[in-house]
């Protein structure tokens, strides 16, 4: 990593009342890596995701998210960013075409644009056939496509994505680290919340959070070998095990 | 931003008009209630036995009775000259109204130019009271400009109207305002509230706020459909009541509009606080129904007198929009009363949402913090 970090994150902490949901969090990713963000419930990554989001404010600390600072330029990053929700976000009651139309839009992107890579893309994703369906109509690993595509639709630096592969088949999900990899090819850098450990294997690199701390972080290699492990699942239960908190 | 926020506006459209069940009880509502009220009217008021007191009997006097006994809404059952025989009729049930003609009836309205004429309804049932005299009111009305005819006389027949047993005449006059005050929060604060909710639910709510499109914007396209639904339910309610109802708009319209644009205002931001209090959809529409509607419904005055309630409930019910609304809309509409009579209760309105407003704006700035 020659060149500054995409996402740079210093001491970043949140506290509720009492409650410190992120402790000190202190990594970089660098521009078109895939960072796994690991950790079981309740240790506090959707809560660190937020944070680099805008959608929740630090309580101290200090972060930059594609070059600019998280405290005073969050209508920046806003513009630079992609997000997709553990839920897909998509509209049920919206047509592929029009979730494509309305989340182009609220980008800002020329109408001209939306369209032409608009339709690009359901070609790309085979979806011509069911574009003027409702969405709610469509099987989940589609909606999982389409949403993931709509979130780097306006060509953010990075995409965010909180668990995106919940409840869905083994075979749709290596589809859908397809488009992953394409979109990290692109130079857009992926960051990635995720329960399975096959996906965390699929990054360039992983953090794995305990009890809202960093414990570890590096590529799946580096882990497995610091942990005298065989794979992923056995380095997080490892470090699962250390947790003092309860899971929610 | 001009035109994302039209794009905002027109994918809310489209939630709504995909909801097609919503959309058939949101229209579907107003227009039953009133009709129902409306065809429950129309059975009463077919035949009701009228008595006419005549203490003039002249050609002009005669000529009115027989176009009384004529008319379908009415049946002659007695005619004399003994005021008393309308109050024992009354009593009995068998008349609902008495029309009471004085002594030298048309040589007064010919001599002066007008002459008066008595009505007294049973107002025991308000509602056919009042339709009924508003059918007598016609007739007259009728009667008095064929008698203009081909003369410059002015013929004017004051209908001196008195509802006896109910004089305060609960029924129609309520119905209407109370349906409007109903219907403006039903769809602004249940359609509102679950409309952010869903968004919350749906996970949609979150890719908005990380978007660079503007939060307060999210919240503004959000209250343009329900606020354009509302106007038009609004126009069918006041059609329906002129023209189903005989409840004809008495006041400005301009001003009614203004004022019921006002309480949809005041609406909306409820509904906008209540989706930032509530995570789902269901517990929304729960506090929606249980907190508003049903408050609105027993506490607003037209179901229920006011005036008779503890004082506990009465200080309650000062706490609804609703309440409030319902008395302007009772003076614009039906007393026709201009703004000078409820410019206190349109800036208590004005208050209220200003209040709510900024309450859920704040609240929704700290969900974001």
């Amino acid at each position: 990593m020659k060149e500054a970090p995409i996402i740079s994150v210093r001491e970043l902490t949140k506290r509720f009342g009492d409650f410190t949901a992120v402790d000190r969090i202190t990594f970089d990713v660098g521009r078109g890596e895939i960072f796994g963000f690991l950790g079981a419930n309740g240790a506090g990554k959707t809560t660190a995701m937020r944070m680099l989001c805008g959608l929740s404010r630090p309580t101290s600390g200090e972060a930059t998210v594609a070059g600019y600072d998280l405290f005073k330029q969050t209508e920046r990053i806003k513009r630079s960013i992609g997000y997709m929700s553990q839920q897909f976000s998509l509209y049920e009651d919206l047509t592929v075409r029009e979730n494509i139309r309305f989340y182009g839009g609220i980008y800002g992107l020329p109408e001209a644009r939306v369209r032409e890579q608009g339709e690009a893309l359901v070609r790309q994703l085979g979806l011509g056939a069911v574009a003027d369906q409702l969405v709610g109509t469509l099987p989940l690993g589609w909606k999982q496509k389409l949403a993931f595509s709509v979130a780097i639709f306006h060509d953010p630096a990075i995409v965010f994505l909180d668990e995106p592969t919940g409840g869905v088949d083994p075979i749709t999900r290596r589809q859908f680290w397809d488009l992953i990899y394409a979109a990290a090819d692109r130079g857009i850098t992926v960051f990635i919340t995720t329960h399975y450990m096959d996906e965390a294997a699929y990054c360039h690199r992983v953090s794995v959070m305990v009890d809202g701390a960093v414990g570890a972080i590096g590529s799946p290699r580096q882990l497995k070998e610091r942990f005298g492990a065989d794979n992923i699942e056995d380095v997080f239960i490892t470090l699962a095990r250390r947790a003092t908190r309860q899971a929610d | 931003m001009m035109q994302q926020f039209l794009l905002f506006v027109q994918k809310e459209f489209i939630h709504v008009f995909r909801d097609k069940k919503t959309l058939l009880l949101l229209f579907g509502l107003p227009v039953a209630q009133i009709l129902l009220f409306g065809f429950a009217l129309t059975n009463e008021i077919r035949h009701a036995g009228v008595v006419v007191v005549d203490l003039s009997r002249d050609a002009l006097s005669r000529r009115l009775t027989d176009r009384i006994a004529a008319s379908h809404h009415f049946d002659l059952v007695a005619t004399g000259t003994d005021p008393t025989v309308a109050d024992r009729l009354f009593r009995r049930g068998e008349a609902k109204l008495a029309v009471v003609f004085p002594p030298d009836f048309a040589a007064t309205l010919v001599r002066e130019g007008g002459a008066d004429l008595q009505v007294v309804a049973d107002a025991a049932d308000p509602n056919t009271a009042n339709a009924l005299a508003n059918y007598l009111t016609n007739i007259v009305l009728d009667f008095q400009r064929e008698l203009r005819n081909g003369t410059d006389a002015p013929f004017r027949i004051h209908l001196e109207t008195r509802m006896v047993y109910n004089p305060s005449l609960r029924g129609v006059t309520n119905f209407v305002p109370g349906v409007m005050a109903l219907v403006l929060l039903l769809v602004c604060v249940l359609m509102t509230s679950v409309s952010i909710v869903r968004e919350k639910e749906q996970g949609t709510m979150e890719v908005l706020l990380v978007s660079p499109f503007h939060p307060v914007l999210v919240i503004l396209s959000k209250a343009v459909p329900y606020l354009a639904l509302s106007l038009v339910n609004l126009g069918v309610i006041l059609l329906l009541s002129v023209h189903v109802l005989d409840l004809p708009v008495q006041g400005s319209i301009l001003l009614l509009l203004g004022e019921s644009t006002l309480m949809i205002l005041t609406a909306l931001s409820l509904g906008l606080l209540i989706s930032n209090v509530t995570a789902s959809q269901q517990t929304a529409m729960l506090i929606s129904l249980m907190g508003m509607l049903l408050p609105t419904i027993l506490l607003t005055g037209f179901m229920f007198p006011l005036e008779n309630m503890p004082w506990p409930l009465q200080a309650v019910s000062n706490l609804l929009p609703s309440k409030w609304y319902y008395i302007i809309v009772k003076a614009v509409m039906v007393k026709g009363l201009g703004f000078s009579a409820v410019w206190k209760e349109t800036a208590v309105l004005a208050a209220m949402t200003v209040l709510l407003l900024v309450l859920s704006i704040r609240n929704f700035k700290i969900r974001l913090a």
